[in-house]
């Protein structure tokens, strides 16, 4: 018996994040932006959907790719809309990759301007797989509590941009706005956070101007 | 609960590894999970022993290396092990850190029998 110790120092993940990188960069050429949002279930991701759908449909193009355990009720949310809408049913997988959001690649539209994808509801694992976005966001209800940042920080640290949702709660709940974000911020300097209220429709516009305005960035790079 | 789709990605390399070297046998497996990988070990381990049975590994055993979060900070320098994730500078306050280690997922290496 000839034993043998072979050097290998891959990354576990090396293979999601070439496939990732290799969407991202088709998308980028199409002048395409893409958003992952990250969150826990019940979190808001689909409603605060509906509401960016409604203002972003009468000037820009997008679409969505929904992740779900089971059932297709979100993507049937979003088509609702009218907006073109994929459910990926991950039969149990706590989380999209870079190969499944590939699947789907030959059927998004070249002339798009945001395709959004909301991830299954859950704050650790999604964290782990770049789907090949150019922005992260992570929702933070305010039912969830202010504590979630440093108990989660992977969701944290590897997003862009913290959307914190049902605002509206605010009155009702122990949830401390300023605690929440400082730390937020201390995990994370870059984060940018928005505080919206999908059903009150309050700072929406907000965030639709931060996403527009990094399309254009996205665009001027391409020029 | 993802360290099941992270060791199947795993085994993905280990079995490419052991074709490309011609191993029998695969006897074992060294792992590096950085404190902010966002992977625990305790998982990851009981997902392999699942995972390895009927495989050229099925014999192997694994070693898992923790790393602790490391940074620098870019305006004094300091070098700083964290156990907070707070990515501020404790000695200057500054906010503009550099991730030293910490957040690797790394197959290091493999012992195969030839």
């Amino acid at each position: 018996m000839k034993k043998k110790e072979v050097l290998v120092l891959e990354e576990l993940l090396g293979s999601n994040k070439k496939i990732a990188s290799e969407i991202r960069e088709k998308l980028e050429k199409k002048g395409i932006l893409t958003i992952n949002i990250l969150g826990s279930p019940g979190a808001g991701k689909t409603s605060l959907l509906e509401r960016i759908a409604e203002r972003l449909k009468p000037d820009y193009k997008m679409a969505v790719i929904e992740g779900d355990i089971e059932t297709e009720r979100d993507a049937e949310r979003i088509r609702a809309k009218g907006i073109p809408a994929w459910q990926i049913i991950t039969g149990g997988a706590c989380h999209l990759d870079a190969k499944m959001v590939g699947n789907i690649f030959p059927e998004i539209p070249a002339d798009l301007d945001f395709l959004f994808i909301e991830n299954v509801g859950n704050l650790v694992c999604p964290a782990n797989y770049d789907l090949g976005e150019n922005i992260r966001c992570v929702l933070l209800s305010i039912p969830e509590g202010d504590d979630k940042p440093k108990k989660y920080p992977k969701a944290f640290t590897t997003s862009d941009c913290l959307i914190i949702s049902k605002s509206d709660l605010l009155p009702a709940l122990p949830f401390n706005l300023e605690h929440a974000q400082k730390e937020a911020l201390e995990i994370n300097p870059k984060l940018e956070i928005f505080t919206t209220s999908a059903l009150k429709d309050s700072k929406i516009n907000e965030l639709i101007e931060y996403f527009v305005s990094a399309l254009h960035k996205l665009r001027q790079k391409n020029a | 609960m993802h360290e099941l789709s992270i060791v199947a990605s795993l085994f993905e390399i280990l079995e490419e590894k052991a074709k490309e070297q011609k191993a029998k046998k695969i006897l074992s497996v060294k792992l590096k999970v950085g404190a902010l990988s966002g992977v625990i070990p305790e998982f990851l381990e009981t997902a392999f022993d699942i995972y390895k049975k009927d495989t050229i590994a099925a014999e192997s055993s694994l070693k898992i290396e923790e790393v602790p979060l490391k940074i620098r900070c870019q305006r004094c320098d300091t070098e700083i092990v964290k156990d907070d994730f707070v990515f501020i500078c404790e000695k200057c306050d500054s906010r503009e850190l550099k991730t030293l280690s910490g957040t690797e997922l790394l197959l290091e290496k493999i012992e195969l029998e030839v």
